[in-house]
């Protein structure tokens, strides 16, 4: 993506940096474990965890029963004693069985006993989408847990990022929530071999412009990403700022942006009522209300279950050609050619995130 | 069942005695919470543990300060059992700065590493996977050490309570797993919540190791205890017990409530008269002379003990108020 047109650096995919990233991590941390229903499996998680327990062994990359609450407990326990946890969940639709554990320990602990002992876990978590995925295998409920003071969470759009934040996040000793969006694991980009820390608290302006800024996270940083590049053909230039983290979120970074471009758009990778985005345009309005031209736009997905149809879902999810049009018109500009709407055009089925996928799941 | 150990422990009077004065200890320090409750100085639910003394003496009887205690919303008596700082609680119960969560967790959320007592919480089922992950991690750090995890009847219905000895077993884990079954969640009797068959009978089928015996008599307890813990610590997986006991008071708050009409008739009476500590004391006295003075002594020593520590805590600092946004994050 960004940054990679420099041809000798090396290019990783998503997972592949997401893989690279807990190995570094294991390999510099002996008490670190992983944990996590088909992490050592054939599939391995989508080859994220793909040779671990052949390296680390099984005293250290362990497959779980199905007790998602009750391991998420274990896992817990396991921290507060000292062992560094990465538990992994294929979707992210599964933690809703651990939410106690998440919110009434994790998340607590180290508050509630007076910053007495902490809980050293990272909790991975996959959105789906697409392929009939459906009402319980493609959620992002992203913002239930950034509503919970004491968890960290972050939502990395890059490989680059994927890698530096998997380690971070690792050498953290909070309770981090790390959501991936399953259509990432393709994409590739530029990705350092050496170890190293991405931010996990700071946002970052991936785009430059002058026109607009769009604040997007996740998949939709991409999706936005591909808009801004259509957009400059009809002369609007769009910053975009990747969020990367929605707890916290980096406030300082959107204002820039903002007092730059003087507009916003929010693309939310979830819900509209109870949002991120909601909570973006709140802290622009509540702070920067002067730096606005116009009203902020949110762009969404509307207050309904995710339907399994293809036919339906197509229409369900906002892409590129989406954010685009609706920001030429926020901006009242009129293409009258289309120039944009015909680059973005997606040609063959939308269900699936690249031609080369071959379903299911 | 002879068995070496008791043997000579029934004949160590001194051991009777410091086992006594534990009973003892948390029975008045219960009390005390309850006579004063009404101060309005103590300003968070309180869950006393009177009638149920002899569970949590028993089974630290077997434990060092090495080993760790997780616990749940009834935990005076683990906390104190395993050695926990009577100060610094009441300071807690006072929402003070000095309180051993500075105030942040109240009756509630006890703690004191410096003796192994990691943690209570009063989600019931929220701590039992905790205990068998502190588990889990002592075995993969190589750390020669037990988890003991309190919890109720009530708390056996909760899911989390299965995975977690699931997982206890399917690791062989060195966890205990202590039911103290007093008969009520709250104001519903165990009959109107589970079905008819043991408790330990599903523990077992868990493939658990499990053991049971009358929860107001310590000597029983710590009879039970001590094989099975040394089978935990001897790398045989994890052990459960269920100990019968009764809770003489009502379930959260300083006051009896037998009036409410929820317990049978002269239920509660039944079960004061097999009163842990007094049940001891029968056995001490028993064996030879009636000790008054040494029974009064302790008394006194508690009392004295007890009164110095709610100074303590009434005399002790409130938090700071530029501290509340501190330790969200470690």
């Amino acid at each position: 993506m960004h940054k990679s047109h420099d041809k000798n650096l090396r290019k990783l995919t998503f997972a592949e940096a997401i893989r690279e990233g807990i190995d570094q991590a294991m390999m510099d941390n002996s008490d670190l474990i992983v944990i996590g229903e088909g992490v050592p499996d054939p599939k391995s998680i989508f080859l994220t965890t793909k040779g671990l327990q052949e390296k680390y062994g099984s005293n250290r990359v362990f497959d779980m029963p199905l007790s998602e609450n009750g391991m998420t407990g274990v896992c817990i326990g396991a921290a507060l004693n000292g062992t560094s946890v990465l538990m992994i969940h294929q979707r992210i639709d599964f933690v809703m069985l651990a939410m106690d554990q998440i919110i009434n320990n994790a998340a607590k602990w180290h508050y509630m006993f007076n910053g007495q002992s902490s809980v050293p876990i990272v909790i991975r978590m996959i959105v789906g989408r697409g392929w009939g995925q459906g009402p319980q295998h493609s959620q992002n409920l992203q913002a239930l847990f950034a509503h919970i003071p004491g968890l960290k969470v972050v939502t990395p759009a890059t490989a680059k990022d994927a890698k530096g934040m998997m380690i971070a996040a690792l050498k953290d000793k909070n309770p981090v929530i790390f959501i991936e969006h399953r259509w990432l694991h393709h994409i590739e980009d530029a990705v350092p071999e050496k170890t190293y820390s991405s931010s996990l608290d700071k946002a970052q302006v991936l785009r430059e412009g002058s026109d607009v800024t769009i604040v997007a996270n996740s998949l939709m940083t991409i999706e936005s990403m591909k808009a801004a590049g259509a957009l400059s053909k009809v002369g609007v230039y769009v910053e975009i700022v990747d969020l990367r983290s929605i707890k916290p979120i980096d406030s300082d970074t959107i204002l820039k942006s903002v007092s730059k471009t003087r507009n916003l758009v929010v693309v939310d990778s979830s819900w509209k009522t109870g949002s991120i985005s909601g909570e973006i345009v709140s802290l622009v309005v509540e702070t920067g209300f002067d730096l606005l031209d116009r009203a902020p736009l949110r762009i969404a997905l509307s207050d309904h279950v995710v339907p399994t149809s293809h036919y339906l879902a197509d229409e369900y999810y906002k892409d590129a050609q989406y954010i685009s049009s609706q920001v030429l018109d926020f901006l009242s500009i009129v293409d009258s050619t289309n120039v944009v709407g015909k680059q973005l055009e997606i040609h063959g089925p939308k269900d699936v995130p690249n031609k080369e996928f071959h379903g299911p799941f | 069942m002879t068995n070496r150990y008791q043997k000579l422990l029934l004949e160590a009077e001194t051991e009777l005695f410091s086992i006594y004065t534990q009973l003892l200890r948390i029975r008045r320090i219960e009390e005390a919470i309850a006579k004063r409750y009404s101060e309005w100085e103590m300003r968070c639910p309180v869950h006393l543990g009177i009638g149920q003394e002899a569970i949590p003496v028993g089974v630290s009887m077997h434990l060092t300060k090495n080993d760790h205690v997780y616990s749940n919303h009834r935990s005076h008596g683990h906390y104190f059992a395993k050695g926990g700082n009577l100060k610094k609680m009441i300071a807690e119960l006072y929402g003070k700065e000095t309180g051993c969560c500075g105030g942040r967790g109240g009756s509630m959320h006890l703690i004191d590493l410096e003796v192994g007592f990691m943690g209570s919480t009063p989600i019931v089922g929220g701590t039992v996977p905790l205990a068998v992950g502190d588990a889990w991690s002592a075995v993969l750090k190589g750390e020669k050490r037990i988890s003991v995890i309190y919890f109720g009847d009530g708390c056996f219905e909760e899911g989390v309570v299965h995975e977690a000895m699931n997982f206890a077993v399917l690791h062989k884990l060195p966890v205990i797993f202590v039911c103290e079954n007093n008969g009520y969640s709250v104001f519903t009797q165990l009959n109107e919540r589970q079905a008819t068959r043991k408790i330990i009978n599903i523990a077992e089928a868990h493939g658990m190791q499990t053991h049971s015996a009358d929860g107001n008599d310590v000597l029983e307890v710590m009879e039970v205890s001590y094989n099975a813990i040394k089978r935990a610590r001897d790398g045989n997986g994890p052990q459960f017990f269920e100990f019968k006991t009764y809770r003489w008071l009502e379930h959260c708050g300083p006051d009896e409530d037998d009036h409410l009409n929820y317990r049978p008739q002269g239920e509660l009476s039944t079960w004061k008269d097999r009163c842990p500590v007094e049940k001891l004391k029968k056995h001490i006295v028993r064996k030879d002379t009636n000790y008054e003075e040494q029974f009064q002594l302790i008394e006194k020593d508690i009392n004295i003990e007890i009164d110095e520590a709610f100074e303590f805590a009434k005399n002790s600092k409130s938090p700071q108020i530029d501290q509340l946004g501190k330790y969200i994050y470690a």
